[in-house]
Protein backbone atom coordinates (compact mmCIF):
# COMPACT_ATOMS: atom_id res chain seq x y z
CA UNK A 1 0.00 0.00 0.00
CA UNK A 2 1.31 3.41 -1.16
CA UNK A 3 1.83 5.66 1.96
CA UNK A 4 1.60 9.10 1.78
CA UNK A 5 1.80 12.44 4.41
CA UNK A 6 -0.95 15.18 4.13
CA UNK A 7 0.05 18.33 5.59
CA UNK A 8 -2.89 20.00 7.50
CA UNK A 9 -2.23 23.29 9.62
CA UNK A 10 0.83 22.50 10.47
CA UNK A 11 0.63 19.15 11.81
CA UNK A 12 1.45 16.11 9.69
CA UNK A 13 -1.29 13.28 9.71
CA UNK A 14 0.41 10.12 8.44
CA UNK A 15 -2.03 8.26 6.01
CA UNK A 16 -1.21 4.55 4.93
CA UNK A 17 -3.26 4.70 2.05
CA UNK A 18 -3.51 5.82 -1.16
CA UNK A 19 -5.94 8.03 -1.39
CA UNK A 20 -7.95 11.18 0.98
CA UNK A 21 -11.74 10.05 0.66
CA UNK A 22 -12.81 6.79 -0.48
CA UNK A 23 -17.16 6.28 -0.63
CA UNK A 24 -18.34 2.98 -1.80
CA UNK A 25 -21.53 1.64 -2.80
CA UNK A 26 -23.72 -1.01 -4.17
CA UNK A 27 -27.28 -0.61 -6.01
CA UNK A 28 -29.85 -2.04 -8.21
CA UNK A 29 -29.23 -2.34 -11.65
CA UNK A 30 -32.04 -0.23 -12.61
CA UNK A 31 -32.83 3.11 -14.41
CA UNK A 32 -34.06 4.73 -11.66
CA UNK A 33 -30.74 4.62 -10.12
CA UNK A 34 -28.76 6.52 -13.20
CA UNK A 35 -29.65 10.27 -11.18
CA UNK A 36 -29.52 8.56 -7.78
CA UNK A 37 -25.04 7.59 -8.86
CA UNK A 38 -24.65 11.00 -10.73
CA UNK A 39 -26.05 12.64 -7.48
CA UNK A 40 -23.59 10.90 -5.04
CA UNK A 41 -20.64 11.57 -7.29
CA UNK A 42 -21.50 15.13 -7.09
CA UNK A 43 -22.05 15.76 -3.61
CA UNK A 44 -19.00 14.10 -3.08
CA UNK A 45 -16.47 15.73 -4.82
CA UNK A 46 -18.18 19.43 -4.19
CA UNK A 47 -14.83 19.98 -1.60
CA UNK A 48 -12.95 19.63 -4.13
CA UNK A 49 -14.88 22.86 -5.61
CA UNK A 50 -14.94 21.31 -9.20
CA UNK A 51 -15.87 24.13 -12.11
CA UNK A 52 -19.68 24.04 -13.53
CA UNK A 53 -18.01 22.22 -16.67
CA UNK A 54 -15.81 19.87 -14.41
CA UNK A 55 -19.33 18.45 -12.32
CA UNK A 56 -20.63 18.06 -15.59
CA UNK A 57 -18.06 16.15 -16.82
CA UNK A 58 -17.67 14.00 -14.38
CA UNK A 59 -21.76 13.36 -13.76
CA UNK A 60 -21.71 12.52 -18.05
CA UNK A 61 -19.05 10.14 -17.57
CA UNK A 62 -20.64 8.24 -14.61
CA UNK A 63 -23.87 8.46 -15.99
CA UNK A 64 -22.51 6.75 -19.67
CA UNK A 65 -20.91 4.18 -17.00
CA UNK A 66 -23.90 2.98 -15.25
CA UNK A 67 -26.04 2.88 -17.85
CA UNK A 68 -23.82 0.79 -19.64
CA UNK A 69 -23.80 -1.35 -16.65
CA UNK A 70 -27.32 -1.55 -16.35
CA UNK A 71 -28.54 -1.71 -20.25
CA UNK A 72 -25.30 -3.98 -21.50
CA UNK A 73 -24.55 -5.79 -18.41
CA UNK A 74 -27.66 -6.44 -16.97
CA UNK A 75 -29.67 -6.02 -20.37
CA UNK A 76 -32.43 -3.71 -18.26
CA UNK A 77 -33.10 -2.02 -21.33
CA UNK A 78 -36.96 -0.25 -19.80
CA UNK A 79 -37.07 2.59 -17.63
CA UNK A 80 -38.27 1.67 -14.58
CA UNK A 81 -38.66 3.34 -10.96
CA UNK A 82 -39.72 1.22 -8.28
CA UNK A 83 -43.10 1.67 -6.33
CA UNK A 84 -44.08 4.08 -8.83
CA UNK A 85 -44.01 1.40 -12.27
CA UNK A 86 -44.76 -1.84 -12.99
CA UNK A 87 -41.67 -3.74 -12.62
CA UNK A 88 -40.91 -4.72 -16.24
CA UNK A 89 -41.07 -8.85 -16.56
CA UNK A 90 -37.93 -9.35 -17.81
CA UNK A 91 -35.52 -7.22 -14.96
CA UNK A 92 -32.44 -8.73 -14.18
CA UNK A 93 -31.76 -8.35 -10.53
CA UNK A 94 -28.30 -7.57 -10.82
CA UNK A 95 -25.97 -4.75 -8.84
CA UNK A 96 -23.58 -1.81 -9.59
CA UNK A 97 -21.02 -0.93 -7.40
CA UNK A 98 -19.38 2.42 -7.68
CA UNK A 99 -16.57 3.74 -5.65
CA UNK A 100 -15.26 6.70 -5.80
CA UNK A 101 -11.87 7.97 -4.45
CA UNK A 102 -9.89 11.00 -4.16
CA UNK A 103 -6.42 11.72 -4.14
CA UNK A 104 -5.64 15.34 -3.82
CA UNK A 105 -7.32 17.19 -6.59
CA UNK A 106 -7.86 13.92 -8.59
CA UNK A 107 -10.74 12.06 -8.65
CA UNK A 108 -10.84 8.38 -9.69
CA UNK A 109 -14.26 6.49 -10.46
CA UNK A 110 -14.69 2.72 -10.78
CA UNK A 111 -18.03 1.38 -12.15
CA UNK A 112 -18.23 -2.83 -11.96
CA UNK A 113 -21.43 -4.85 -12.72
CA UNK A 114 -21.65 -9.05 -12.75
CA UNK A 115 -22.91 -8.71 -15.88
CA UNK A 116 -22.22 -10.30 -19.00
CA UNK A 117 -19.15 -8.31 -20.13
CA UNK A 118 -18.00 -7.10 -23.66
CA UNK A 119 -16.46 -9.81 -26.07
CA UNK A 120 -14.47 -6.78 -28.07
CA UNK A 121 -13.66 -3.91 -25.66
CA UNK A 122 -12.00 -2.06 -28.89
CA UNK A 123 -14.83 -2.63 -31.14
CA UNK A 124 -17.18 -1.27 -28.28
CA UNK A 125 -15.20 1.78 -27.65
CA UNK A 126 -15.32 2.73 -30.71
CA UNK A 127 -17.86 6.12 -31.09
CA UNK A 128 -21.57 5.09 -32.62
CA UNK A 129 -20.90 1.28 -32.14
CA UNK A 130 -23.87 -0.11 -30.36
CA UNK A 131 -25.21 -3.51 -29.78
CA UNK A 132 -28.31 -2.20 -29.79
CA UNK A 133 -29.32 0.06 -32.88
CA UNK A 134 -33.20 -0.92 -31.61
CA UNK A 135 -32.89 1.07 -28.46
CA UNK A 136 -31.92 3.75 -30.35
CA UNK A 137 -28.59 4.23 -28.47
CA UNK A 138 -26.17 6.40 -29.82
CA UNK A 139 -23.14 4.29 -29.18
CA UNK A 140 -21.20 7.41 -27.92
CA UNK A 141 -21.18 6.17 -24.10
CA UNK A 142 -17.58 4.96 -24.41
CA UNK A 143 -16.59 8.46 -26.30
CA UNK A 144 -18.24 10.30 -23.88
CA UNK A 145 -16.08 8.62 -20.60
CA UNK A 146 -12.97 9.46 -22.91
CA UNK A 147 -13.74 13.39 -23.76
CA UNK A 148 -14.92 13.86 -20.42
CA UNK A 149 -12.56 12.36 -18.23
CA UNK A 150 -8.42 12.14 -18.49
CA UNK A 151 -7.94 8.39 -18.13
CA UNK A 152 -10.49 5.75 -18.91
CA UNK A 153 -9.78 1.91 -19.13
CA UNK A 154 -12.15 -1.06 -19.03
CA UNK A 155 -11.38 -4.09 -17.92
CA UNK A 156 -13.96 -7.64 -18.58
CA UNK A 157 -14.25 -11.05 -18.80
CA UNK A 158 -17.42 -12.14 -20.75
CA UNK A 159 -20.43 -13.83 -19.52
CA UNK A 160 -18.50 -12.72 -15.51
CA UNK A 161 -18.58 -8.38 -15.80
CA UNK A 162 -17.12 -5.28 -16.69
CA UNK A 163 -15.35 -2.57 -15.03
CA UNK A 164 -14.64 0.70 -16.23
CA UNK A 165 -11.82 2.95 -14.41
CA UNK A 166 -11.62 6.77 -14.68
CA UNK A 167 -9.72 9.80 -13.43
CA UNK A 168 -10.12 13.42 -13.82
CA UNK A 169 -8.19 16.12 -12.07
CA UNK A 170 -10.35 18.52 -10.71
CA UNK A 171 -9.30 22.45 -11.29
CA UNK A 172 -6.98 22.02 -14.00
CA UNK A 173 -9.28 23.11 -16.70
CA UNK A 174 -9.21 27.11 -17.37
CA UNK A 175 -12.78 28.61 -17.75
CA UNK A 176 -12.47 27.66 -21.63
CA UNK A 177 -14.88 28.42 -24.27
CA UNK A 178 -14.66 25.96 -26.67
CA UNK A 179 -16.45 27.05 -29.69
CA UNK B 1 -42.12 16.93 -20.71
CA UNK B 2 -44.53 18.23 -22.63
CA UNK B 3 -45.36 17.77 -25.99
CA UNK B 4 -47.31 20.34 -28.39
CA UNK B 5 -48.11 20.63 -32.12
CA UNK B 6 -48.29 23.90 -33.93
CA UNK B 7 -48.58 24.02 -37.27
CA UNK B 8 -46.58 21.46 -38.40
CA UNK B 9 -43.62 21.58 -35.55
CA UNK B 10 -43.66 19.33 -32.75
CA UNK B 11 -42.71 20.95 -29.87
CA UNK B 12 -41.04 18.88 -27.20
CA UNK B 13 -40.33 20.03 -23.97
CA UNK B 14 -37.61 18.10 -22.34
CA UNK B 15 -37.26 16.93 -18.80
CA UNK B 16 -34.70 18.47 -16.29
CA UNK B 17 -32.74 14.98 -16.74
CA UNK B 18 -32.01 13.55 -19.82
CA UNK B 19 -31.32 10.21 -19.74
CA UNK B 20 -31.43 6.87 -20.46
CA UNK B 21 -34.50 6.38 -17.39
CA UNK B 22 -36.46 8.96 -19.79
CA UNK B 23 -35.35 8.38 -23.09
CA UNK B 24 -38.00 5.25 -24.17
CA UNK B 25 -40.63 7.28 -22.90
CA UNK B 26 -39.43 10.18 -24.77
CA UNK B 27 -39.01 7.81 -28.51
CA UNK B 28 -42.98 6.41 -28.11
CA UNK B 29 -45.01 9.57 -27.49
CA UNK B 30 -42.31 11.60 -29.90
CA UNK B 31 -42.96 8.51 -32.65
CA UNK B 32 -47.04 8.27 -31.65
CA UNK B 33 -47.22 12.42 -32.50
CA UNK B 34 -45.21 12.09 -36.27
CA UNK B 35 -47.81 9.48 -37.11
CA UNK B 36 -51.10 10.61 -35.83
CA UNK B 37 -50.63 15.00 -36.36
CA UNK B 38 -48.74 14.58 -39.56
CA UNK B 39 -45.80 16.88 -37.67
CA UNK B 40 -42.71 17.41 -40.14
CA UNK B 41 -40.73 19.24 -38.34
CA UNK B 42 -39.26 18.62 -34.53
CA UNK B 43 -38.11 21.23 -31.62
CA UNK B 44 -36.61 19.88 -28.80
CA UNK B 45 -36.52 22.78 -26.54
CA UNK B 46 -34.02 22.56 -23.31
CA UNK B 47 -35.34 25.14 -21.44
CA UNK B 48 -35.66 23.19 -18.32
CA UNK B 49 -32.81 20.63 -18.20
CA UNK B 50 -29.77 20.53 -16.56
CA UNK B 51 -28.11 17.11 -17.39
CA UNK B 52 -28.20 15.37 -20.68
CA UNK B 53 -25.92 12.57 -21.76
CA UNK B 54 -25.65 10.20 -24.60
CA UNK B 55 -29.08 8.71 -24.10
CA UNK B 56 -30.41 12.05 -25.70
CA UNK B 57 -28.02 11.84 -28.38
CA UNK B 58 -29.83 8.49 -29.44
CA UNK B 59 -33.63 10.42 -28.87
CA UNK B 60 -32.06 13.46 -31.52
CA UNK B 61 -30.70 11.33 -33.88
CA UNK B 62 -33.86 8.68 -33.71
CA UNK B 63 -36.47 11.57 -34.71
CA UNK B 64 -33.90 13.25 -37.00
CA UNK B 65 -33.67 10.12 -38.77
CA UNK B 66 -37.75 9.58 -38.91
CA UNK B 67 -38.16 13.69 -39.67
CA UNK B 68 -35.59 13.73 -42.60
CA UNK B 69 -37.74 11.14 -44.60
CA UNK B 70 -40.34 13.47 -44.46
CA UNK B 71 -38.23 16.40 -45.68
CA UNK B 72 -38.44 18.12 -42.24
CA UNK B 73 -36.45 19.70 -40.25
CA UNK B 74 -35.01 19.16 -36.59
CA UNK B 75 -34.19 22.05 -33.93
CA UNK B 76 -32.69 22.02 -30.34
CA UNK B 77 -33.32 25.00 -28.46
CA UNK B 78 -32.58 26.75 -25.14
CA UNK B 79 -29.35 24.99 -25.36
CA UNK B 80 -27.05 25.98 -22.42
CA UNK B 81 -23.23 24.95 -22.76
CA UNK B 82 -23.31 21.74 -20.94
CA UNK B 83 -25.88 20.53 -23.97
CA UNK B 84 -23.73 22.52 -26.39
CA UNK B 85 -21.26 20.45 -25.64
CA UNK B 86 -22.48 16.90 -26.19
CA UNK B 87 -23.94 18.37 -29.40
CA UNK B 88 -21.30 19.27 -30.73
CA UNK B 89 -18.80 16.25 -29.30
CA UNK B 90 -21.31 14.20 -30.58
CA UNK B 91 -21.38 16.32 -33.76
CA UNK B 92 -25.07 16.42 -34.00
CA UNK B 93 -24.65 20.14 -34.78
CA UNK B 94 -24.08 19.47 -38.33
CA UNK B 95 -27.61 17.52 -38.48
CA UNK B 96 -29.67 20.10 -36.74
CA UNK B 97 -30.27 23.65 -35.91
CA UNK B 98 -29.00 24.68 -32.88
CA UNK B 99 -30.21 27.50 -31.19
CA UNK B 100 -30.07 29.23 -28.04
Amino acid sequence: MESRSLETNGSITKICRGYDNEAYLEFDAISANESFARLVVSSFIAGLNPTVEELADVKTAVSEAVTNAIIHGYENVLGYIPGRMKCPREICEGKVRMRIRITGDVVHIEVEDDGKGIENIKQAMEPLYTTKPQLERSGMGFAFMEAFMDDLQVFSVPGEGCKVVMEKKIGSTPWLDEE
Amino acid sequence: MDFKVIDNYLMIKMPVEVDHHLAGAICKKADAFLVNDKVNNIVFDFEETKFMDSSGIGIIVGRYKKISYLGGKVFAVHVDRQIRRILYISGLNKMIEVLD
